[in-house]
């Protein structure tokens, strides 16, 4: 059984097809309405001449980039089959492309790649894919699209699909491993071939088409009974006024990151060391034996503890990390560069803390894929750099590494003048 | 245990979930939250996820209503009853005192209009009751603009969106850190569409106004939209006033909402409506977004909801 919420990414450029794939989707999944249909109809007319019918204008933005013919920023979109629910964030490829493809990346259970038959494997599909992988993506679909325009050709696409993973076993390998699983499809968005209906004219091609994949993949919530149960607390529910037994009401709100938590568990409440058990979990619509992630809840515990926002609770034999000294990727999302002895706020679930950073160890270099050891004193991360940095905080922080939790593994940055999120982080282990 | 017990959550289990934790990260990260309450269907919603986020306890933050005065009464009679129910505090900020005071101007002819001038009243009631978080009930299906904005959406001292800059979004780790005069608009419903909305009503049988369900009503057509007729409407040459079966899709100002021609006089019927329906929400009922292309762009750059 799956979950029917299902989110994914799609980056790339107007040049391989992106916009006419997702407009695809929405078109042949019948998702577009009339009212739509008739403004991209008048809009292709204009633009193409009598008759055409561009769905890329399907996703078509805001003014500003209708004027600079840019995409500005990630845009999301929904659909829906009888099957699932779907959420996409859709990704510039133009500007910004760091930033937006790990935003874009942070929430998705599936990363769809596009690949231009006819130009081949290029930098920007290796990189969303790498960024992908780094995010935590679990699956990735490569589209290997545009199929129309070589002769529906079984050998160029199997020639692509190889090149394509003997780069993305590269990705698998390596520092912090991840384990990204990938198909490989033909299509042509254009004409509609193997996005939501098969390919007549690629009968070669066994696999299932897009919208099928996309409705019976497995996201990461199907098994949350396989997984550490991570509980960060939000919001202390402490009634002020009514009765004494109304004022005496403790409830400790949150949204389960992952795992289960069940009746009478003995937990743990990190960083410190208190153990109790779990007296009842309630929800407005009454109360559960058992809760699974990503479930909202309140937790009410056997004993009176002093617990507030930003502190985790968790079963005991299965505790996270808790350290003031971490190393992580960060990627860098502002114009003033990263550098070391750099201070920023840091929040991770529903805690804060000071981070100093201590050091900058090496930056990744998105073209070529390697990581290339910071020069020592003076190294920074520029804007849509992505680097490993060791960081200190101010309180200790209870987390897992990121690549197997993607909820307590990750903080943002933010600049303490201008409040602005400045940086986005991967936890990989705690700091020496 | 067995797998066939485990708990599954379907997609609005898991809508709700999300939206639960965002109301929640308001709670404790702003001073002065507040609650945007038209009466309308996506603020019902809003107002149920308050109650499961933070019952037993009150709400941490007042409920606020733009009144253009031009308000369908059907709605505000609703309005205050929902309150009363609730037991919690509304304001009434009004788009009459705005003009009044002469902080806003009143357009004038038969397609006069007070919808641009909430912006005016809004801002001005952010500003008197020191709000530093509004939440609405915007969701990003509705409107090319919606799509590209956060779910904690920064607005600087003039109440402005800049999609140009606005800040990055991941996981489900919002910052809320803002300066003295700024606000944040917050979106629980981003990731909701129109029927998701209903289906949520149906499931969780929450009210809604009458006006949501087919019924007999004085109108006029213009611009291809049926218009309810009031007393002092301005009739353009060649319209006529007609009694037609309509239900409305969404709730706003009596002046530019139109309704549309349905049968659909119960919950179920209004989800298989919605269901199987061929326009946009947006595209059928609201005129204000006819204005230009991007006129909702427009709007929300300077302060709009």
């Amino acid at each position: 059984m799956t979950l029917d919420l299902l989110r994914f990414t799609t980056a790339g450029s107007v040049d391989d097809g992106k916009s006419t794939l997702i407009g695809r989707l929405l078109y042949d999944s019948k998702q577009v309405f009339e009212d739509q249909l008739a403004h991209i109809a008048q809009a292709s007319e204009r633009r193409g001449g009598e008759g055409t019918l561009d769905l890329a204008l399907l996703t078509d933005g805001l003014r500003a980039e209708r004027e600079q013919g840019i995409t500005i920023d990630v845009a999301y979109r929904y659909f829906a089959t009888a099957r699932r629910r779907f959420i996409i964030a859709d990704c510039p490829g133009h500007r910004q492309y760091t930033r937006n493809m790990v935003t874009g990346a942070s929430t998705a259970d599936v990363a769809v790649v596009l690949i231009d038959a006819r130009r081949g494997v290029l930098e920007q599909s290796k990189r969303h894919a790498f960024i992908s992988a780094l995010l935590g993506i679990p699956r990735m679909v490569v589209a290997i699209n545009k199929m129309d325009l070589v002769d529906h050709s079984r050998a160029r696409y199997e020639e692509l699909a190889e090149e394509f993973e003997a780069f993305a076993r590269k990705l698998r390998g390596g520092k912090n491993p991840r384990r990204t699983e990938t198909s490989y499809m033909p299509m042509s968005a254009l004409n509609g071939d193997n996005v939501v209906w098969r390919s007549q004219a690629m009968d070669w091609y066994e696999g299932p088409t897009l919208l099928e994949y996309l409705e019976e993949v497995e996201v990461a919530y199907d098994h949350p009974l396989a997984r550490p149960a991570r509980f960060p607390v939000q919001w202390v529910i402490r009634p002020s006024s009514g009765s004494q037994e109304e004022r005496d009401y403790r409830g400790y709100a949150g949204q389960l990151a992952s795992g289960a938590l069940r009746r009478g568990d003995e937990v743990a409440v990190l960083p410190g060391a208190a153990r109790t058990r779990i007296a009842s979990i309630e929800t407005y619509d009454g109360e559960l034996e058992e809760a699974v992630a990503p479930m909202s809840l309140t937790l009410r515990l056997e004993d009176e503890l002093d617990i507030s926002r930003g502190e985790l609770i968790c079963h005991p034999d299965q505790e996270p990390s808790v350290a003031r000294e971490l190393e992580a990727d960060v990627c860098w999302m502002a114009q003033e560069p990263l550098r070391a002895g750099g201070r920023y706020l840091l929040k991770q679930t529903s805690r804060h803390a000071t981070a100093i950073v201590d050091r900058i160890e090496d930056t990744l270099d998105v073209h070529t894929l390697q990581r290339v050891a910071a020069p020592g004193a003076g190294a920074e991360l520029g804007l849509n750099d992505i680097g490993r940095v060791r960081l200190r905080t101010s309180v200790p922080l209870a987390f897992d590494p990121y690549a197997s939790n993607r909820r307590t593994g990750s903080f943002i940055l933010i600049d303490q003048a201008s409040n602005g999120t400045v940086g986005a982080g991967m936890i990989a282990a705690a700091g020496a | 245990m067995s797998v066939a017990t485990r708990p599954q959550l379907s997609h609005l289990r898991a809508l709700e979930s999300e939206a639960i934790h965002v109301m929640r990260e308001v709670a404790a990260e702003f001073e002065r939250p507040v609650l945007l309450f038209s009466g309308g269907k996506d603020s019902i919603v809003l107002l149920r996820l308050a109650e499961k986020a933070f019952r037993p306890a009150p709400f941490p933050f007042p409920l606020m209503h733009v009144d253009t005065g031009h308000n369908f009464p059907e709605v505000i009679e609703f309005r205050d009853r929902r309150v009363a129910e609730l037991g919690e505090r509304l304001i009434v900020a009004s788009v009459q005192e705005s003009i009044d005071s002469g902080r806003a101007v009143e357009e004038t002819g038969p397609r006069a209009s007070r919808n641009r001038l909430q912006t005016v009243t809004l801002l001005d009631a952010i500003a008197e009751h020191g709000f530093d978080a509004a939440f609405g009930g915007a969701r990003r299906d509705e409107e090319r603009a919606r799509a590209k904005e956060r779910v904690f959406s920064f607005r600087d001292d003039f109440g402005q969106w800049d999609p140009k800059s606005q800040r990055p979004e991941l996981w489900n780790l919002y910052n809320g850190r803002i300066h003295k005069g700024e606000h944040v608009r917050v979106f629980p419903l981003s990731n909701w569409t129109e029927l998701d909305v209903w289906e949520y009503i149906d499931s969780e049988a929450l009210e809604v106004p009458s006006i949501y369900f087919a019924h007999e009503r004085e109108v006029f057509s213009r611009d291809g939209m049926l218009y309810a007729w009031r007393e002092g409407t301005e009739l353009i040459d060649g319209e006529e006033i007609f009694s037609e079966t309509v239900r409305y899709r969404t709730v706003g100002d009596m002046s530019c909402t139109g309704g549309v021609r349905s049968t659909a006089g119960t919950l179920e019927e209004v989800v298989l409506e919605i269901a199987a329906t061929r326009i946009t929400e947006r595209g059928e009922t609201r005129a204000d977004d006819r204005v230009s292309e991007a006129a909702m762009e427009d709007r929300k750059k300077a302060g709009y909801f």
